[in-house]
């Protein structure tokens, strides 16, 4: 149940990214009227200090945001994967190192490191910040992919195919990891989550190409109009909202993947 | 014993691991940094100024990476962690002083708040996961958890400090008057309030989904099926057999969350004005002010390590064992 309400959001939200130009008349980087102008019929959210439509920058907003969003993901969850199964199924010293550099990783805090290491950099577009929440963030997921695989790796089918001949990698990526395909989704969205609320933080600190139109990058604009001191809220509560409704829908099918991992958290 | 020592050892190479990073990722970066902190002020530069900010920098040319991470290493315990470009003339050091303890005062107190009530709530949402309030509470910490921090300080600064004026817009304390002796507290405190009640909100999601997840793990224990065939009082089973054994892995969260409630905390300071550890590195990251940075990182990264291995020894002590 409560995953059909994340994939309905989720749906929503890509449509929209789509469609954005058939939602809207204006484009999200044009100046269309005066600045700062109060909600009304023509901007149903008001206009920015460059006399942009709000509404129309929430719409194409979700291309950017969505993007980030889910490429973080992929590449954290890849790491993560990675990491996670070489580690629990060579053990020994491979599997020291990579496990003290996953518990390292897990521990230090991770936005404060994304600070420091986006300060240095000179380019700061969305690969950049795609880059730099991936590389931080992958600790947790590669934790639990390890755990998974110490358990998977004496199952018979390990041992057979060991007896057979197959090679290490094969059985590592062709017999196990299929095994674990729904402990890896959930990784996924979770990672998502994640990825989500960091492009947002990283952009409200201007660390990331403000230029480009995300709903993070509106709330970094909006905080530095004073938006809030000048009574418009709903420039700051819109993009906002959108976060935390994608958000919540990753959050939702995470927990329902998780609920089907392990039975023991599922309702009787 | 050895479960004492491998934790300490783990400590000391994350510490060694972050220090090293904050060491790497300046000399990492492409061009000299010193041309590149000068260049942002823009205009011509100057030979000797390149000369002079290289050495202020650490990556004096006459020195090879050894020796300048030797210097480093030693500044770095000394307490010198140069002269901050922001506050110039003042030290790094004493920037970080000035800022740490309210910094540990909100965070600290927020935290353990919230731990409590997120634990309380999360017992109660573990109890009760088949009937409505247990999955209203569920969706609810999973939603919560999609909050950006910062946002939500925003919406409550609008809703209780400007629209109703409840409390105030910035700072940590009255500047308006000079304030002494219990007017100087209460000011503190008042002005505490609404960033430490964001601080808990937005991390309760986790700390209730946390012990709600242990305690539906626990509650399939056959254990509690015996207790409560006994006939035993549905409250005694909830606290005495399942909460006391849920809560054990909370514990190890804890230490881990804390990483996310310091980092949640450092843009909640930026809304509140706050000033923070989290308000100045915001502060120095807008003005390039690489020693600030550096440093704010360093302290950060000691004190999440720090709560590590305390909640690491915590644990050892709760459960036997873990000690080995």
């Amino acid at each position: 149940m409560k995953w059909k309400f994340g994939v309905g959001i989720i749906i929503t939200f890509i449509l929209m990214a789509i469609f954005a130009p058939f939602l809207t008349k204006y484009k999200p980087n044009q100046t269309v009227d005066l600045p700062y102008q109060p909600p009304s019929n023509e901007h149903p959210l008001g206009t920015d200090r460059m006399g942009r439509d709000i509404l129309s920058q929430v719409f194409y907003g979700a291309r950017l945001s969505l993007t980030i969003g889910i490429s973080t993901g992929l590449i954290m969850t890849t790491i993560a994967t990675v990491i996670g199964l070489i580690s629990g199924y060579y053990g020994g010293l491979v599997d020291r190192i990579l496990s003290t550099l996953t518990d390292i990783f897990l521990v230090i805090p991770g936005l404060p490191l994304m600070i420091v290491i986006s300060s240095y950099m000179r380019v700061r577009g969305p690969l950049m910040v795609i880059l730099v929440i991936a590389f931080t963030s992958w600790g947790s997921g590669a934790r639990m992919i390890r755990s998974q695989m110490l358990s998977l790796k004496n199952r018979e089918f390990v041992m057979a195919s060991k007896i057979i001949g197959e090679r290490n990698l094969y059985i590592i990526f062709s017999e196990v990891l299929p095994n674990m395909l729904s402990l890896i989704a959930s990784i996924f969205f979770s990672s998502v989550l994640y990825a989500i609320i960091g492009e947002a933080s990283l952009s409200f600190l201007g660390l990331s190409d403000v230029s480009k139109i995300t709903w993070g990058t509106m709330l970094y604009w909006a905080q530095n109009a004073n938006a809030l001191l000048n009574g418009m809220w709903y420039w700051v509560l819109a993009p906002g909202l959108c976060i935390v409704l994608l958000g919540t829908a990753f959050a939702l099918i995470s927990f329902s993947v998780d609920e089907i991992n392990n039975p023991r958290l599922r309702s009787r | 014993m050895k479960y004492f020592l491998n934790r300490l050892f783990f400590f000391l190479l994350t510490l060694f691991f972050a220090l090293t990073l904050n060491f790497i990722l300046p000399r990492l970066m492409p061009g000299d940094p010193a041309e590149r902190v000068l260049s942002r002020f823009g205009g011509e530069i100057e030979k000797n100024a390149v000369e002079a900010m290289r050495i202020a920098l650490g990556v004096d040319k006459d020195k090879n990476m050894f020796v300048q991470y030797g210097e480093y290493l030693k500044n770095t315990f000394t307490g010198n962690f140069g002269i901050s470009y922001l506050h110039y003339p003042v030290s790094v050091k004493d920037v970080l002083s000035s800022s740490i303890p309210w910094t540990l005062g909100l965070v600290g107190i927020s935290t353990v708040l919230s731990f409590i009530l997120g634990t309380f709530l999360g017992i109660y949402a573990g109890w009760n996961r088949d009937k409505k309030s247990g999955m209203g509470l569920l969706v609810f910490s999973l939603s919560l958890r999609a909050v950006p921090y910062f946002w939500l300080a925003m919406l409550f600064l609008y809703v209780f400090g400007y629209k109703l004026g409840w409390f105030p817009l910035a700072n940590a304390y009255s500047t308006k008057e000079q304030l002494t002796g219990l007017k100087f507290v209460l000011s503190v405190l008042y002005h505490a309030i609404l960033p430490s009640i964001t601080l808990i909100v937005a991390s309760l999601g986790s700390w209730i989904l946390t012990m709600r997840n242990n305690m539906v793990s626990v509650l399939a224990e056959d254990y509690i099926l015996l207790a409560e065939a006994k006939g035993l009082d549905e409250k005694y089973v909830m606290v005495n057999y399942a909460a006391r054994n849920a809560i054990l892995p909370s514990i190890t969260a804890f230490g881990i969350s804390l990483g996310f409630v310091v980092s949640g905390a450092l843009l909640t300071e930026i809304v509140y004005s706050y000033p923070g550890i989290g308000y100045q590195l915001y502060r120095a990251v807008l003005s390039q002010d690489f020693p600030l940075i550096q440093a704010i990182f360093f302290f950060i990264a000691l004190s999440v390590l720090l709560a590590n291995l305390i909640m690491d020894f915590v644990y050892a002590f709760l459960d036997p064992r873990v000690r080995g």
